[in-house]
């Protein structure tokens, strides 16, 4: 339940006041609520839960995680290099 | 968690084996004695335990698995509650669908629809008021479970069921809250937590700004940790690192997706339609402030009180031994009815069932 799938909203729109998304999931598409993230906007991805989008995945972030952890890996790659030598 | 080929590097890029593989060294590197991590979130134990993360890790790492999974601590009383409202006349009971199978003292919500009552599996609570706009002379209720995560679904579905006016929607409210959970677990006699992994989504909605006094107050560092296998081989190192170097921080794993604060619209529309009640945990016992009950505005919304379900007398089974297992003091396999009279398809309690629960867990992935 609180394993969130990522999606990337596709159009934004709304019913009976309700702001709602076209969400796709590599491939199916649903509808979403997305009141708790007035800021979305198409091209977006998120996280949904029972319905409701409730963050938007920040690609930033995202690749400054990875890039640590790949310098991460490099560095420890180097340090068995040095080890066999 | 959907993954395909049309999803961007900046995703797909947390599933990569060399860069776990990677991180699995640095781990083995740094730990130099036994260290005892909880992943509070059964979302979690379940992606550990696919990914083989456990297997990889040093042996002197050891993982307990936490109490987040909501139909295993659901309340028996709220259960049998619900099998009643969902057995009376002209009721249609929505839930989602992880709760069906869930024991309670007397057959779960799939025995009363194979005898007949309306139950219905919704994906989201905003479908139960939909069946309640289509079916206005039938009184619809929604079991409204969970943690952190489905509160800001669950609060919705109240604020648009009170702005449509309709009287024949309630909710059974039964969310239950982490961070009083944290303190009940490293505050209990025989606690051997020494570090959290702290639940990425439930941090997504709530921040992380409730667990720095918790860190401090009982000297244990918490890591915020996403699920993917890069996210999780992270948060254990990052948590590993804090524990070696004696420092009583909290840390974010998964700043893709959490921010200290989290999401404040999201806290605002639960703390408009709930506030914090004490809670019963099933397995666990009594935690107080540890729920979610409607706020007196929305109290007509309160499907325990619209239904006079009596006094319910529970029971439980008397070989299960879930509630040790949710806090981390047996594990799944030392129960002696693990695999044998227990299994998801004849679950003797909820951690058998639920795709969260440490059991099933352990049954799907054959540990043990």
């Amino acid at each position: 339940m609180c394993l969130g799938i990522p999606g990337q909203i596709k159009s934004i729109y709304e019913d009976h006041g309700t702001k709602m998304a076209k969400v796709d999931f590599g491939g199916v598409s649903r509808e979403v609520c997305t009141e708790m993230i007035p800021e979305a906007q198409p091209g977006d991805w998120t996280i949904i839960h029972a319905g409701f989008a409730l963050n938007l995945l920040s690609e930033e972030e995202a690749q400054d995680t990875l890039e640590i952890l790949q310098q991460m890996a490099d560095l420890a790659d180097q340090e068995d290099l040095t080890g066999d030598n | 968690m959907i993954i395909n080929g049309d999803t961007p590097g900046f995703l797909s890029g947390f599933r990569n084996a060399d860069r776990v593989k990677a991180i699995i060294e640095k781990i083995h590197q740094r730990t130099s004695q036994h260290w005892t991590l909880m992943e509070i979130c059964g979302g979690q134990t379940h992606a550990i335990m696919q990914y083989g993360l456990d297997q990889l890790l040093p042996d002197e790492i050891e993982l307990v698995h936490g109490p987040g999974c909501p139909v295993c601590v659901t309340a028996l009383e709220l259960i049998d509650q619900a099998l009643w409202i969902a057995r009376a006349q002209d009721v249609i009971f929505t839930s989602f669908g992880d709760m069906l199978r869930v024991p309670g003292s007397d057959g779960d919500l799939f025995s009363v629809r194979a005898g007949g009552g309306q139950v219905r599996v919704v994906y989201s609570p905003m479908d139960a008021v939909k069946i309640a706009q289509e079916n206005p002379h039938k009184e619809v209720v929604f079991f409204a479970i969970g943690f952190e995560t489905t509160a800001p679904a669950n609060a919705m579905a109240v604020l648009q069921a009170h702005k449509l006016g309709l009287s024949n929607f309630s909710i059974l409210p039964a969310n239950v809250l982490v961070p009083p959970a944290m303190h009940a677990i490293l505050s209990s006699p025989g606690n051997r937590i020494q570090g959290f992994l702290a639940a990425g989504h439930v941090c997504t909605v709530m921040g992380y700004w409730e667990y720095p006094p918790i860190a401090k107050q009982y000297h244990t560092p918490i890591v915020v940790t996403g699920f993917e296998p890069l996210d999780l081989v992270t948060g254990i190192y990052q948590t590993i690192n804090l524990l070696e170097d004696g420092q009583v921080t909290v840390e974010n794993a998964y700043p893709r997706a959490v921010t200290f604060q989290g999401n404040q619209v999201a806290q605002s529309i639960i703390n408009q339609v709930f506030e914090p009640v004490d809670r019963n945990w099933r397995g666990i016992g009594m935690i107080p402030n540890s729920g979610y009950g409607l706020q007196v505005e929305y109290q007509s919304f309160d499907a325990a009180s619209r239904f006079d379900t009596g006094d319910i007398h529970t029971a439980e089974s008397e070989l299960c031994i879930a509630g040790q297992v949710l806090q981390g003091i047996k594990k799944p396999f030392e129960c002696s009815a693990f695999g044998t009279l227990c299994t998801p398809q004849t679950p003797l309690g909820a951690p058998m069932v639920s795709a969260e629960g440490a059991c099933a867990a352990y049954y799907n992935y054959k540990r043990g």
